[in-house]
């Protein structure tokens, strides 16, 4: 009974989720009565190995292979290895990598993949907990297999602390590069501009709530007579209402201001993944099961068109 | 050259809402074209303006009412539509994306497409995975989480974008025919024009039963099983301030005073 957890880093560090993983693979590897296996593949496998010894870990395999992540590397060495040590489940992150590679492992090895996990029990028949809807509803699915993939949402499960005395050891298989079909070229950071979100003490963010770019100017003149600075979810970005510094979340920018303000925002777990450790959060949103409720400190139920101008008359603004 | 867009119609759930059984109670639901999938259906129709001989392909697995979500893929400039249902898959419990790629799988090998868009996630059960699996049964090659293509029609290659987490872009060489998971932003979806919505109504919209596919019931048949649904139990602490909308923003007011974080 093994769990083979497959760690991820990125331009030579390993990333938070691979000690997340470990601490999930424990209890997961608990809860099946087994040992805790872990993968890391590319670069510094040597290095990262050490990293990754934590407690809790039973064996890590390596595999020197490529620099950064290519996803035809990963399958390929990720099956092999599960056929080799023919661990009872598979888990790895619900990362963009994650997602890049996850189905195919569990379409080679030809086992079902259950995505997104928040939480999980497989003391009996493996049951998962996701949540769908955009987080308004909780779902249990149930696995009835005898091997399975599983990804876990990031920051759900703590890091993985302590030194362990894992068993480290290259893992040796053919790769076939004439199924290596991707090239990985190189990275890029986008989204910096004049304005770092990430310094700013107090956000006004806008989300899809405001409905249209005219209505803009209301949330501006807010973040304008409260000394702020106007921030955003994904939608506003991608309809090209501000430019992408401004987006928060897991492919914008994690911020930590002293009072994030998300206005007419859901709280997908994408974007939380950006401002959950914003010191104090208020929502104004019309939607009292809306999951940003669910962390908010502070909270409005109102329609946003009502609220924020007397907000801004507050301030001695002016409403547009 | 042929691409093939998957779309999907999702369900949204109106603010207040009941739980019926392993759904939410139909009446509390509305149906739109998976955000996703907007993103996917214009970037193939930009990849036709483009080129010459493009056709564009949509298939979607979903019942009758699907169809005015195919419509609109179409209204948007995609050529022609299939819509894979019958009762038997009417009756599946639960379609996994493992299911899905399967029936999907069996549409590409009837098409062969030269390139399969579909969008990164659904809106409703965000399993995320639908398109890297479909790659992975047929052979294709893929990218996940694309926000920028360019695709050379001649090579059937592309180069992509990946956007990864924190604001850091991938730029990876596909070679085609390849499956790529389409991310929202990429491009700016187009409304359907009156015209394109008259034409639409002449377009081909082709349904299709499992046995027109050749497959058997079994693919149907899952290890994943929908077992219950429920409304989390809410974490929130949160204060809720009450009253009219200048009574609340009275007390947000006070709260940024008290706290310091504002003056004046
Ligand atoms: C790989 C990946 C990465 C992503 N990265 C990010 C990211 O970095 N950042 C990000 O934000 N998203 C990201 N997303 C998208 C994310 O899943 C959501 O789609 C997005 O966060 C939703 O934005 P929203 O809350 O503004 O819109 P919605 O979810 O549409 O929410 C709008 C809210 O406004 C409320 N509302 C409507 N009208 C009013 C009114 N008049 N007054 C008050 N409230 C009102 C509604 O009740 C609702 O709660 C990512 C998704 C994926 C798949």
């Amino acid at each position: 009974m093994t769990v083979l957890a497959v760690t991820e880093h990125r331009r030579g560090e390993l990333r938070d989720p691979s000690f997340e993983l470990i601490t999930a693979g424990r209890q997961l590897a608990d809860d099946l009565g087994g040992e805790l296996h872990l993968a890391v593949i590319g670069g510094d496998v040597d290095g990262y190995a050490d990293q990754l010894n934590r407690e809790g870990v039973d064996a890590i395999h390596t595999v020197a292979e490529g620099e950064e992540f290519n996803h035809d590397i990963y399958t390929q060495a990720v099956t092999a290895m599960a056929e080799a040590h023919e661990p009872d489940a598979v888990l790895m992150a619900n990362t963009v990598n994650g997602l890049d590679f996850a189905p195919a492992v569990a379409g080679q090895l030809d086992v079902p993949l259950v995505t997104d996990a928040v939480d999980f029990d497989a003391s009996g028949t493996p049951e998962i907990t996701r949540e769908q809807y955009g987080g308004k509803v909780e779902t249990t699915v149930d696995i009835e297999a005898d091997q399975f993939a599983l990804t876990i949402r990031p920051a759900e499960w703590a890091k993985a602390e302590g030194t362990g005395d894992a068993e480290v050891a290259a893992f040796d298989f053919d790769l076939d590069e004439s199924a290596v079909r991707s090239t990985v070229t190189g990275f890029e950071e986008v989204g910096s501009g004049d304005v770092d979100i990430a310094d700013a003490d107090i956000l006004v963010s806008v989300g899809r709530g405001i409905e249209e770019e005219d209505n803009l100017p209301l949330v501006e003149e807010l973040a304008d007579a409260l000394g702020a600075t106007l921030s955003s979810s994904r939608p506003i970005v991608d309809n090209g209402w501000l430019p992408k510094n401004r987006q928060v979340g897991q492919s914008g920018k994690v911020v930590t201001p002293d009072v994030y303000i998300a206005i007419g925002i859901s709280g997908a777990v994408q974007h939380v993944a950006g401002m959950k450790g914003s010191d104090t959060i208020v929502a104004i949103n019309t939607d009292p099961n809306a999951p940003i409720m669910d962390i908010a400190d502070y909270a409005i139920v109102d329609d946003l068109f009502d609220v924020v101008p007397e907000l801004i008359e507050e301030f001695g603004g002016e409403a547009p | 050259m042929k691409v093939l867009v998957t779309v999907k119609e999702v369900a949204e759930v109106d603010d207040e809402f009941t739980i019926d059984g392993l759904d939410v109670d139909e009446s509390y639901l509305e149906y739109d074209l998976n955000e996703w999938d907007d993103y996917a259906i214009e970037e193939a129709v930009q990849l036709s303006e483009a080129n010459d001989d493009v056709e564009v392909v949509t298939v979607t697995v979903g019942p009758e009412r699907a169809d005015e979500t195919i419509r609109m893929a179409l209204a948007k400039g995609a050529d022609r539509a299939l819509r894979v249902w019958d009762d038997a898959i009417a009756g599946a419990e639960f379609l996994d994306p493992g299911t899905k790629a399967q029936l999907l799988e069996a549409v590409v090998e009837e098409e062969d497409p030269d390139l399969v868009l579909t969008g990164v996630q659904s809106g409703d059960d965000a399993f995320g995975a639908t398109g890297v699996a479909l790659a992975e049964r047929v052979g294709y090659e893929w990218a996940a989480v694309v926000n920028d293509l360019e695709h050379d029609v001649e090579a059937n290659d592309s180069s992509v974008r990946r956007e990864l987490e924190g604001g850091v872009e991938e730029l990876t060489d596909v070679e085609g025919p390849a499956v790529l998971t389409i991310q929202t932003g990429i491009n700016e979806p187009r409304y359907a024009s009156l015209r394109g919505i008259r034409q639409a109504q002449r377009k081909p919209l082709d349904v299709q039963t499992l046995d027109d596919l050749g497959l058997e019931e079994s693919v149907l048949e899952t290890s994943v099983d929908l077992t219950s649904m429920y409304e989390p139990e809410s974490e929130s602490d949160a204060v809720i301030w009450e009253g009219s909308a200048d009574e609340t923003a009275g007390e947000l007011a006070s709260f940024l005073r008290d706290s310091g974080v504002v003056e004046g």
